[in-house]
């Protein structure tokens, strides 16, 4: 009777899970969405106490206070700028408790089925690579760890080695699954696994390996499912796995790379040198100039890049554009998929400067637009707007969806050098004609030009 | 013990094309929570880690029951307030007509 009760539960927690995604699909409704996903959760929990298994209530509580305490405070103290570092934590610490509790299921089963085992190494397997990933990736975010990619080849050789142990440590837990060794094994190559993976990621490609540790901490949440036979694990986990391979699949899309490219390295071609392309002269712009040339305009398009991130000017951008707004100028953000360290990073970044999310638009909405602004003002962003991916056939960029800047009228670019972008490519627009460069800090450019158009 | 597996391969499934339907319609500006959210939603592991840390098998169980207590409710507790506070700082347009 209780056990009837208990997966009833959790097939209301589920149904409440699917509507907290639905909730997604518009801001308005998302903020309902996410109370319903909490309220499942909580419901899912409350009932799984019911359980008969269950006699230890103290280590839950001790462990259930310590986590909601940590979980309050990195919530409640986290800068809106660090999120893809505690969206990488958050990932890592699921993965990580699958992994545990698939252990911990294998220890506890007096005689492991074949399904439990196999479960287990599944979710173990994905489970610690996910936790170490995630960790590495929230080191290189938070700038622990220099963000430069390393090189490949020793990534390659380790990467073979390491799969060949989680696979002996696997094959040995499913012949012989009472000696928890092997599940140490597992998972400690699996751990390993997941440095090497990870290790070599640079910059651009963190929203693909961000996603992609999304969808994993997911996975393995459906593999304990497996183990435990428990449907509301088997279905959260699934859902959350949809949900990651998607973003996976259309940051590698807004990138022209495929997923193995990112994750294996895949060697940029010549990145095309410098000197080839007569150096033409660069239009250095000052403030007062821009905020001349903006409040002329009839119509600005923002387009903002991880350097808006780095140098939080994302508040500064948003009093430029209010400012402008109340000029009468017509302003609008353009939004490349890949632009910042994870999906939406822009966007979050935009919302708490309290920009309406009307103002925001998405590459194939905006590229039309472009054609029509006075200016593109492109703030710390570079190869989502460089013209060789559309045009230049042997650029390791080519065929990369961007955002048309060059088709606007006049082009601003804030940059602080001409260094060119992650993927190491230079950069026509910066020379181009029609292209005025204002060198600098992206929050002191932005401040002075609000200044300059202040006085 | 195959019947019970293939039901559940079979919610499992069912699932993956589920989420796929409904998160093909999360628009781009609330893809990070959308991450955050459903990261939130994978701390559904904390089921799992109450039974390990609850049931009385094994010191090695409970303690590694423990620790998966502690990081699923870290990313449960976290996910879903940190969500909430960005989702909150989506506004739309001051001055324009619709519920809040």
């Amino acid at each position: 009777m209780t056990a009837a009760l208990i997966d009833l539960a959790y097939l209301a927690a589920a149904v409440l899970f699917v509507l907290a995604l639905k909730g997604l699909s518009h801001p308005r409704k998302a903020v309902r969405g996410n109370l319903l996903g909490s309220l499942g959760m909580l419901i899912a929990v409350a009932v799984t106490l019911l359980d008969r298994r269950i006699v230890r209530f103290d280590i839950i509580a001790a462990g259930v206070l310590l986590g909601t305490s940590f979980g309050l405070v990195l919530a409640t103290k986290i800068r809106m700028t660090a999120m893809p570092q505690l969206v990488a934590l958050f990932n890592g610490l699921g993965g990580g408790a699958s992994a545990l509790v698939a252990g911990s299921a294998l220890l506890a089963a007096a005689t492991p089925q074949l399904l439990l085992t196999t479960s287990s190494v599944v979710s173990g397997l994905i489970g610690a690579v996910t936790f170490s990933g995630s960790f590495v990736a929230m080191a290189k975010l938070q700038g622990w760890l220099r963000a430069r990619g390393a090189p490949r080849l020793w990534q390659r050789g380790f990467l073979v080695i390491l799969l060949v142990a989680a696979a002996l440590a696997a094959t040995h837990l499913v012949r012989e699954p009472t000696e928890i060794i092997g599940y140490g094994a597992l998972t400690s190559a699996a751990l390993l696994l997941g440095l090497v993976l990870v290790l070599p990621i640079g910059g651009a490609d963190m929203p693909v390996m961000i996603a992609l540790l999304n969808a994993c901490s997911g996975l393995a949440a459906a593999a304990t499912g497996f183990v435990l036979m428990n449907q509301a694990l088997v279905i959260s986990g699934s859902l959350v796995g949809a949900s990651g391979f998607i973003l996976t699949r259309i940051m590698c899309r807004a990138m022209n790379r495929t997923l193995a490219e990112v994750v294996f390295g895949h060697v940029h071609g010549d990145a095309g040198d410098p000197d080839q392309e007569p150096s033409k002269p660069v239009k250095s712009v000052s403030p007062e100039e821009v905020a001349m040339l903006l409040e002329a305009s009839r119509r600005v398009i923002i387009v903002p890049g991880y350097g808006m991130a780095v140098a939080q000017a994302q508040h500064a951008t948003a009093e430029l554009a209010r400012n402008l707004q109340a000029h009468g100028v017509r302003v609008d953000y353009a939004i490349h998929p890949v632009a910042g360290r994870m999906p939406g990073h822009m966007n979050v970044l935009l919302a708490e400067a309290d920009v309406p999310y009307e103002e925001l638009y998405d590459l194939e909405a905006i590229n039309p637009e472009l054609v029509e602004a006075d200016v593109a003002l492109v703030i710390g962003a570079n190869d989502v707007v460089n013209p060789r991916a559309r045009t230049d056939r042997d650029c390791p960029i080519y065929g990369m969806p961007i955002l048309n800047v060059d088709r606007a009228r006049t082009v601003v670019v804030l940059k602080r050098s001409m260094a060119p972008g992650f993927s190491g490519v230079s950069n026509p627009l910066f020379t181009a004609e029609n292209t005025m460069m204002l060198f600098g800090d992206a929050k002191q450019s932005v401040v002075a030009i609000v200044r300059a158009l202040q006085y | 013990m195959i019947s019970a597996f293939v039901f559940a391969l079979t919610v499992f499934v069912l699932a993956l094309l589920l989420g796929h339907e409904v998160i093909t319609k999360v628009p781009p500006t609330l893809h990070t929570p959308l991450m955050s959210g459903s990261n939130a939603i994978s701390g559904i592991t904390l089921v799992g880690a109450v039974l390990a840390a609850g049931s009385d098998h094994s010191a090695l169980a409970t303690g590694l029951g423990f620790i998966a207590v502690v990081f699923a409710t870290t990313n449960v507790v976290g996910g879903f307030l940190v969500t909430h506070r960005m989702l909150a700082k989506f506004r739309r347009k001051p001055g324009e007509p619709g519920k809040s």
